[in-house]
């Protein structure tokens, strides 16, 4: 391959080695220094996609951020697929495998177009909502369909293998761009000593001045900048960031940088190396140093590819020694678009003509360069229409009058393949919107301006309007020395900015839209918005139909939708929307931008939090036991715990009933340690414990354990527990598995905004203990075993008491209280003993068939004595007497207690309420599913009347029945009677209602 | 994401460490139970939530876990004041009123 449009000298290109590529399974050379799309242009790629919605033939437009077509799918393999990458923006690497993103079956025939032709007219805005709105039921064939025409790029099938990073910075300065503006800012603001951080998204550091044919300081402006980046680099607080997007700029002067470290490299990241950065970066000021984006301008059929932004010629040509075309027609609003032509002569093609839509054209400078190199400028006038359909063949030329919204005159032809446009520079504001600051309007710059915040913000250069370099040099100054000075520094070093020399220039025109000589809806298409096919014809439709918010307009068009976020046509468009409303810009207003400016890859917001780092995982100090002995995890909280044990050949079910009759008939033991423990000390322990919970603690002696419930305000049960007494003024609480954080912040809140005067604290040492619990009616036995110093007769240690005792050799507190109904001890030890002491156990254990177990047989256990478990047989909708526990419930406490008056609410008191019972089946062998609703006919007709829903439901192999607890309307006086649960399979399953304590109700068990 | 000064740790932290507990200044009637139904659901369920000069309770979760107050501008996000519990917020919707006013 020739790449026939590579000039043979110049660019920032390598030319020593040629590296090859693959496009669409094709391979072309290139060199090192070329984005995608500029070796594409230089092997005279011409079509890089297909629009969005019409399948028209579309190429490379921009040569930055805001290209809107050449969106690509790249990746050599599954794993490494990488969706909507603009190749504008992709550095190219040798073996670099690029797709384009729609086209089907290719881009160069597309069997969509011709649906796109003859559909063109019946694509209004709104197509897809009125038309595959109904029938409902079709709408995933649709989706199918048209999302392969659509074009979107797809995420990888297979994991991703690279490795991505999150770094946390703070900086005194964040200066965001690194062009004229940004590198001038970075100079004075390193100067004096602060930590700067100067990203650019570019590859490396110079904006436009790479591309620029201008001098500064009397030198070429790439020689300025390679002196400014050598000096920046001298500093070690200066932190330089090339290939760095600043993708959000959130609140507080928060920056979330987007670092490409080696995707410039290969397909994969290098061993051992970060393929992506995020910089969370804290900065005390920042500098937005954001630039232009170039605004082409609407006129018909100006999607046809040879059809480009003029500073994207120019970047092409003087960036990558690349002219995309032979012969150039030029429209321009401004002077400043006339350089494109300038460049396009000086690489030795042809100029057709400089088609100027001033009446008076340019400025002396560019009018008399134009004369000298023999350019022809038309002056008043505009490129109406272009010709041509895979590339530009011609374009129409006519006569503008004065107000630009009229053609007059004849239209005549000009024969070229190239079109550049340029409808001024819209202020790439992006990132002062994120924050919520609304931009401003100004006729002078045509654009909209950074609007009034409260970030520590300071703009310079083109994002201010500024749009020619000397004065870009001296507010990027100006802004380093009021950020080092707002930082609290010294201006040190020289701070006299750079120059560069003043041009006069004529003012630019506001043209967005170039009227055709036919009306707009009848003229050929008129793009607005490149990626979305969005015609100025479909705005102006959607404002006839009624839209008149610019908000509704976009989301009815789909305007500055997708990855490309408006960033070429918003403009355009609401100054078409606006013209078609008789309005003005500012009355239209504006959309605003969100995070992020560019696409952003998962692994980048994800870095290292993924696979076993997504979330923390808890363990006990016995887990390698479980995992030794089989047992399957269940995640509660963070914790794993064991679920059950299964030994080999077992089913689910089997395991559990093998658990549970081990518990019943001899002994279990269950790891506890993750249950929430909370150590209360002061001498105000027993005062604060009668506030939280609902029952009494004055009387609770020391060496005893009392179980509690906790309500909120409202009188609704959040949690429970039991709380031991371990001398007069200290006391350690237990709490669910889940709710062990939230219980802590609960007690400290109240402490801390309610009651300071009580002296207590608290604290968390859930991980400072292992908890054994040894339960059944050898459990005793067991304990005797281990326990090296204390009697445990049911004498000397009563249920409900905790004694201090040693076990095997270690201080151990050991609390009789009981969640099976068995006789049961917790054994609890420091945390690294838990271990040994489990071992311990399970050894002295064997002779009585200590059989562990895990979660499920603990709540199997639990639902045969009617425990409740709060948050599954607890919705905060409940209070203790709906739970039937008014037993917990102390109202005569002399404190009104956290729930007592909500509880006495009216609701709260009524008749009628859903209360807790048990359910037995009919059939004893079915257990109905958890959240089954009971009604009292099943034959009633729907809406059935429902009394409430199943909350815990197991088979209980010790009862030899299935057993439920449930919740039925009025169900504590329902004792005994017949319900039914409907099922969603058409069953119906009878029921009956009964107390849910379903075994031992006297409780005789425990108290052996 | 925000930059919290805790009061208490007397440094700037990052958002994470903290978590909001809503609108601050609600005092727990000292008689609940002498409240009616409706005074006792205004404290438990009413709140101002102003566009502007909001209070705010937070807590320092993951540092030292006390609780203090915030004055946040809810339309800007702008953190205007912290202070300590039991303190007042010496910048309120009514003194920004007034500032402007002048």
């Amino acid at each position: 391959m020739t790449q026939q449009n590579r000039l043979n000298s110049g660019g920032r290109i390598t030319r020593d080695s040629q590296i090859n590529f693959s496009y669409n399974g094709k391979s072309y050379p290139g060199f090192v220094g070329d984005t995608l799309a500029s070796a594409l242009l230089a092997n005279g790629v011409d079509i890089v996609g297909r629009s969005f919605k019409y399948s028209r033939p579309r190429g490379i437009v921009a040569a930055g951020a805001e290209e809107p077509n050449a969106i690509m799918q790249l990746g050599a393999t599954e794993e490494t697929q990488v969706p909507n990458v603009r190749a504008t923006q992709q550095e190219l690497f040798n073996g670099l495998v690029a797709n384009s993103t729609n086209g089907w079956p290719n881009v160069d025939f597309d069997m969509m177009e011709t649906f796109g032709k003859v559909g063109g007219k019946m694509m209004p805005p709104g197509f897809y909502y009125k038309t595959f709105m109904y029938p409902q039921s079709m709408w995933d064939t649709y989706e199918k369909y048209i999302r392969k025409a659509a074009g979107l790029g797809r995420s990888p099938l297979e994991n991703d293998p690279d490795r991505y990073d999150h770094y946390n910075q703070h900086a005194d300065i964040v200066i965001v761009g690194a062009g004229p503006a940004g590198l001038s800012a970075a100079l004075v603001a390193a100067r004096s000593g602060a930590r700067v951080i100067i990203a650019d998204e570019q590859s490396e550091f110079g904006g436009a001045l790479l591309h620029s044919t201008e001098l500064i300081d009397g030198e070429p402006a790439d020689q300025w900048v390679a002196k400014v980046v050598a000096e920046l680099a001298t500093f070690s607080d200066v932190l330089m960031l090339p290939k760095s997007t600043v993708n959000g700029y959130h609140d507080h002067n928060f920056l979330t940088i987007h670092e490409r470290c080696t995707d410039h490299i290969a397909d994969r990241a290098p061993k051992n190396t970060s393929r992506q950065r995020m910089h969370r970066v804290r900065t005390n000021w920042v500098v937005l140093a954001t630039g232009a984006h170039e605004r082409p301008l609407v006129f018909a059929n100006n999607d046809v590819p040879g059809s480009m932004l003029a500073s994207a010629v120019s970047t092409y040509i003087n960036r990558y020694a690349v002219v995309p075309g032979k012969q150039l027609v030029l429209m321009t609003t401004n002077d400043n678009a006339y350089s494109a032509a300038f460049d396009w002569k000086a690489a030795g093609r042809e100029v057709v003509a400089i088609v100027d839509t001033r009446k008076q054209g340019g400025g002396v400078a560019v009018t008399e360069k134009a004369k000298s190199l023999g350019i022809k400028v038309i002056t008043g006038s505009a490129v109406v229409e272009a010709q041509g359909s895979k590339r530009v063949t011609g374009v129409s030329v006519a006569g503008l009058n004065d107000a630009g919204d009229k053609v007059i005159g004849a239209v005549s032809q000009l024969s070229c393949d190239t079109v550049a446009s340029s409808g001024g520079w819209s202020p790439a504001i992006h990132l002062s919107c994120h924050t919520g600051s609304r931009p401003t309007w100004n006729e002078d710059v045509i654009g909209f301006l950074p609007g009034e915040t409260v970030q520590k913000q300071l703009t310079a250069g083109a994002i201010n309007g500024a749009f020619d370099l000397a004065s870009c040099l001296a507010q990027g100054t100006a802004a380093g020395i009021d950020a080092v000075q707002n930082a609290g520094l010294t201006v040190a070093g020289d701070s006299a900015a750079a120059s560069a020399e003043q041009v006069d220039v004529n003012k630019p025109m506001a043209l967005f839209h170039i009227p055709h000589p036919k009306s707009t809806s009848r003229a050929p298409k008129q793009f607005v918005d490149l990626q979305n096919d969005v015609t100025a014809a479909g705005i102006e439709l959607a404002t006839l139909e009624g839209f008149e918010s610019i908000e509704h307009v976009k989301r009815y068009t789909a305007m500055g939708f997708g990855t490309d976020q408006g960033k070429l046509g918003n403009i355009n468009g609401m100054a078409i929307a606006a013209k078609s409303m008789n309005k003005s810009i500012p009355e239209t207003g504006t959309t605003i931008f969100r995070p992020n400016y560019t696409p952003i890859t998962f692994g980048a917001i994800v870095g290292r939090n993924c696979g076993g780092l997504f979330d923390p995982e808890r363990y006990s100090s016995m887990h390698q036991w479980h995992l030794e002995n089989g047992a399957l995890f269940e995640d509660v909280g963070n914790w794993k715990r064991p679920w059950y044990f299964p030994q080999a050949g077992e089913t689910m079910q089997q395991s559990l009933e093998r658990e549970c009759l081990a518990v019943r008939e001899s002994a279990g033991v269950l790891d506890a340690s993750t249950l929430g423990k909370i150590d209360i000390q002061g001498p105000d322990a027993r005062e604060f414990l009668g506030r939280v919970y609902t029952n009494a603690w004055a009387k609770l002696g020391i060496g005893k354990c009392r179980y509690g419930l906790m309500c909120g305000e409202d009188g609704m049960v959040f949690d429970d527990g039991v709380t031991a007494c371990l001398a007069e003024n200290h006391f350690v609480m237990t709490t669910t598995t889940g709710g062990a954080a939230r219980v802590l912040e609960w007690l400290e809140i109240y402490h801390q905004t309610e009651w300071p005067e009580l002296d207590v604290y608290f604290n968390t040492v859930t991980d400072h203990w292992s908890t054994i619990t040894v339960t059944g009616p050898n459990s005793r036995k067991i304990l005797e075993q281990v326990v090296d110093d204390i009697d445990i007769s049911n004498e000397a240690f009563k249920y409900m008491d905790w004694k201090a005792a040693t076990v095997q050799g270690v201080p151990a507190r050991i609390f009789r209280i009981s969640f099976t109904g068995e006789l049961s001890f917790e054994i609890n030890v420091q945390a690294n003993y838990g271990m040994r002491i489990w071992k311990a156990v399970m050894e002295k254990g064997a002779a009585f068939n200590l059989t562990p177990y895990g979660t499920e047989t603990m709540h199997i256990l639990r639902a045969e004595k009617g425990f409740i478990i709060a948050g599954q047989d607890t919705d905060g909708s409940v209070h203790p007497y709906d739970l039937g526990m008014g037993w917990a419930v102390s109202p005569k406490k002399p404190f009104s207690f956290i729930g007592k008056r909500g509880m006495n609410r009216e609701d709260c008191v009524k008749e009628n309420r859903k209360q807790l019972v048990g359910i037995t089946t009919k059939d004893p062998k079915v257990v109905i599913p958890e959240g089954a609703q009971a009604v009292n006919d099943p034959n009633e007709p729907i809406p059935m009347t429902m009394l409430g829903h199943v909350t815990s439901s197991y088979y209980s192999a010790c009862l030899g029945h299935s057993i439920a607890m449930a919740y039925i309307r009025n169900g504590h006086n329902r004792m005994g009677e017949t319900i039914y649960y409907p099922l969603a399979d058409g069953r119906v399953v009878e029921a009956q209602i009964c107390s849910p304590i379903f075994l031992d109700p006297k409780g005789e068990r425990q108290n052996v | 994401m925000f930059y919290i000064y805790c009061p208490h740790c007397e440094e700037h932290r990052e958002e994470e460490e903290f978590h909001a507990s809503g609108e601050a200044h609600i005092p727990r009637p000292l008689d609940p139970e002498s409240c009616t139904d409706k005074e006792w659901g205004e404290y438990m369920f009413f709140r101002t939530n102003p566009r502007g000069i909001h209070h705010e309770l937070w807590v320092h979760a993951i540092g030292c876990r006390k609780f203090f107050n915030i004055t946040r501008d809810t339309q800007t996000y702008e953190i205007k004041e912290v202070y300590k519990i039991g303190e007042k917020p010496t910048i309120t919707a009514a003194s920004v009123t007034a500032a402007k006013e002048v």
